[in-house]
């Protein structure tokens, strides 16, 4: 058996001030580390929602982003004519040809002209996003200038409100509704009829064409016949990896910009728990010279320190994820800038998330009181006792 | 009862530091028994290598030559985890400033080398419990070191040293930071647990008062034994 781990927990206890002090250092690592990873866990899951995965979404080859996409009438036949294609139960194909634009809008809080995606729909285009809702309103008219609008831009945006009037293209558009696509991207969308967004901006090719397959296994198939196609030069791929695609520049970003902030601060905390860790060795170096001379090997001092360190860690980390789970009551809207458009995401906590954080805190805990503790477990024991 | 192995022999012990590249020679040639049972005072003024003598024996510095047969152990060729489970097992000790853990209770401070042992829960509380009472300190178990005085706290060392039944108890000055009235008390204890229990007891000490407890007294000079 070695030294009780109460010992320990005790001695850290003991002086609370410099424990909370150290902890709360660790506590704003791992805040700054968990919100991190909740910021992209949420921007992530937010694209993936957007795309069904036995939808496929055509684009331009290499285009990146909708709006720098072109897909002409002649390409877009082509794609609606694939055997794979589902059937609506009217017996018409699950396509729907898109036109993808931006327009400036207000932002209601601080009056900022902002990018909004605005995206013009063919008829099935509904029935390709079951995950969409009207949730206030009604949908807008073929054939009419009305928009509908995505929650997350009714609730930021001046002028979005049912029955007020936007400017772009050129025209007035009536705001005839509110949808709401389960915390999608399209929440941060404006919807209208594809034809009326072509003769606004006078555009007589699509930005992209998604269509329904009957079988998502069918997918490899379709790519492999479409990318032989020299007429064709366009991205195929399923909806959910287009959009998880549209949050790759933005999530490297955040990632990148997190785990330096957290490699930096936790260097800092480190150094904070390894000045602790050395102060208690120092002051407790009588009772490391009894310990051993009572029979208790190297090891254990070895451990008794580190345990301490790591409770400090675990102290640490807890306290950073509580706060950071305060986060998720947060919500984002940024621009995305692939898409070059706003973007409203939450921040999401998962199991994982909480494991790796707390993780990252025992680390530091380890890192940090490693060499106090290796300093305590080499005193030779008449020099320790000495030291009264 | 007679056991013709005696408790502690030593032969040819020597002992220096080095201070600033100087040899300081402390114990020089040592050579002495101590029989099981025997209460020994070390005596000798300061800086004379009482403590050192000390140290050596029980097992926690190291000699530079010599031989050191504690209990019929050679002690000098133990590996330094095996002399650290030896420590366990055959030393008990009793320090001036009684070197007691502050954040854990009496109880919890007797029962520390019984964690080295292979008792269970219930046998080591009873161990403890039994020398506590020894101790006079049956309604202190839950007492901090803090909430006790000098010669109380010293009564729990003694406890936590003669818990695991060492071969030898090993006493540093332990009257040294206590008022006569504690001193008293102390070494009255001491002398129970070497006239009632047989316990082996070796105690450095300066003061004259203290040593005519002892059975016998060893006094030091210059590193040397003078009789
Ligand atoms: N670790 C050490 N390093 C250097 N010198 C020491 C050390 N320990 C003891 N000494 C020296 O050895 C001599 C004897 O010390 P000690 O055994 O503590 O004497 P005592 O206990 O009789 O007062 C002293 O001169 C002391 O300074
Ligand atoms: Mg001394």
């Amino acid at each position: 058996m070695t030294i009780p781990l109460f010992y320990s927990l005790r001695n850290l206890w003991a002086r609370k001030l410099t424990t909370v002090l150290t902890a709360a250092g660790m506590a704003l690592v791992v805040f700054v580390f968990s919100a991190v990873q909740m910021l992209d866990t949420g921007l992530r899951q937010t694209l993936i929602a957007t795309g069904q995965e036995d939808n496929i979404h055509v684009t331009r080859r290499s285009s990146n982003a909708e709006i720098s996409s072109i897909v002409d009438r002649q390409q877009a036949a082509v794609i609606e004519t694939q055997p794979e294609i589902a059937l609506d139960a009217n017996g018409v194909r699950l396509v729907s040809k898109e036109v993808v634009v931006l327009i400036t809008l207000p932002k209601r809080e601080t009056g900022v002209a902002t990018n909004v995606t605005t995206r013009g729909i063919g008829l099935q285009g509904f029935a390709l996003r079951p995950q969409l809702q009207i949730v206030a309103g009604r949908s807008f008219q073929p054939g009419a200038s009305e928009v509908i609008v995505g929650s997350s831009i009714a609730q930021r945006f001046a002028g979005a409100a049912i029955g007020s009037q936007l400017r772009f293209g050129g025209r007035e558009w009536r705001v005839v509704g509110h949808f709401a696509a389960k915390g999608s991207a399209y929440d941060s969308e404006l919807w209208v009829d594809a034809d009326q967004l072509q003769q606004a901006f006078r555009r007589n090719a699509w930005s992209a064409v998604v269509a329904r397959l009957a079988d998502a296994a069918t997918l490899p198939a379709v790519q492999a016949r479409l990318s032989e196609d020299p007429r064709l030069t366009l991205d195929i791929q399923s909806e959910q990896r287009f959009f998880e695609g549209q949050s790759k520049a933005l999530s490297n970003f955040i990632s990148y910009l997190g785990m330096t902030l957290s490699i930096i601060f936790s260097i800092g905390a480190m150094i904070g728990a390894t000045i602790t860790m050395y102060a208690a060795v120092a002051t407790r170096t009588a009772e490391i010279g009894t310990l051993r001379a009572l029979g208790f090997r190297r090891s254990s001092i070895l451990i008794a320190f580190l345990s301490e360190a790591v409770f400090l860690g675990l102290v640490g980390g807890v306290v950073g994820v509580m706060f950071a789970s305060l986060m998720q009551l947060v919500h984002i809207s940024t621009l995305n800038w692939q898409s070059f458009s706003e973007l409203a995401f939450d921040f999401v906590l998962t199991p994982k998330i909480i494991a790796t954080s707390l993780a990252f805190a025992l680390m530091m805990g380890l890192l940090g009181g490693f060499l106090p503790a290796v300093r305590a477990a080499r005193m030779a024991i008449v020099d320790a006792l000495r030291a009264v | 009862m007679a056991n013709a192995e005696p408790a502690v022999a030593i032969r040819h012990l020597s002992k220096s530091y080095r201070r600033g590249g100087q040899k300081v020679v402390v114990l020089e040639d040592m050579s002495f028994d101590i029989q099981a049972g025997d209460f020994v005072a070390l005596m000798g003024p300061s800086g004379s290598g009482k403590s050192t003598l000390l140290n050596l024996i029980a097992g926690i510095d190291r000699p530079d030559q010599g031989e050191l047969r504690i209990g019929g152990i050679d002690i000098n060729v133990l590996s330094e985890s095996e002399l650290a489970d030896w420590r366990a097992r055959h030393v008990g000790f009793i320090f001036q400033f009684y070197n007691l853990m502050p954040v854990l209770t009496a109880f919890e401070n007797v029962e520390l080398p019984l964690l080295l042992t292979e008792l269970n829960a219930r046998e080591r509380r009873e161990h403890v419990q039994l020398a506590l009472d020894m101790v006079g300190l049956a309604d202190r178990v839950t007492h901090y070191p803090s909430e006790l005085s000098g010669g109380q706290q010293q009564r729990v060392a003694i406890a936590r040293a003669i818990i695991s039944d060492p071969t030898i108890l090993v006493a540093d000055e332990p009257t040294g930071d206590l008022d006569r009235v504690a001193a008293e008390d102390i070494l009255a204890l001491m002398e129970r647990l070497n006239r009632e229990l047989g316990k082996t007891i070796i105690m450095v000490t300066h003061d004259p008062q203290a040593a005519q407890r002892a059975r016998s007294i060893k006094h030091l000079e210059k590193g040397m034994l003078v009789d």
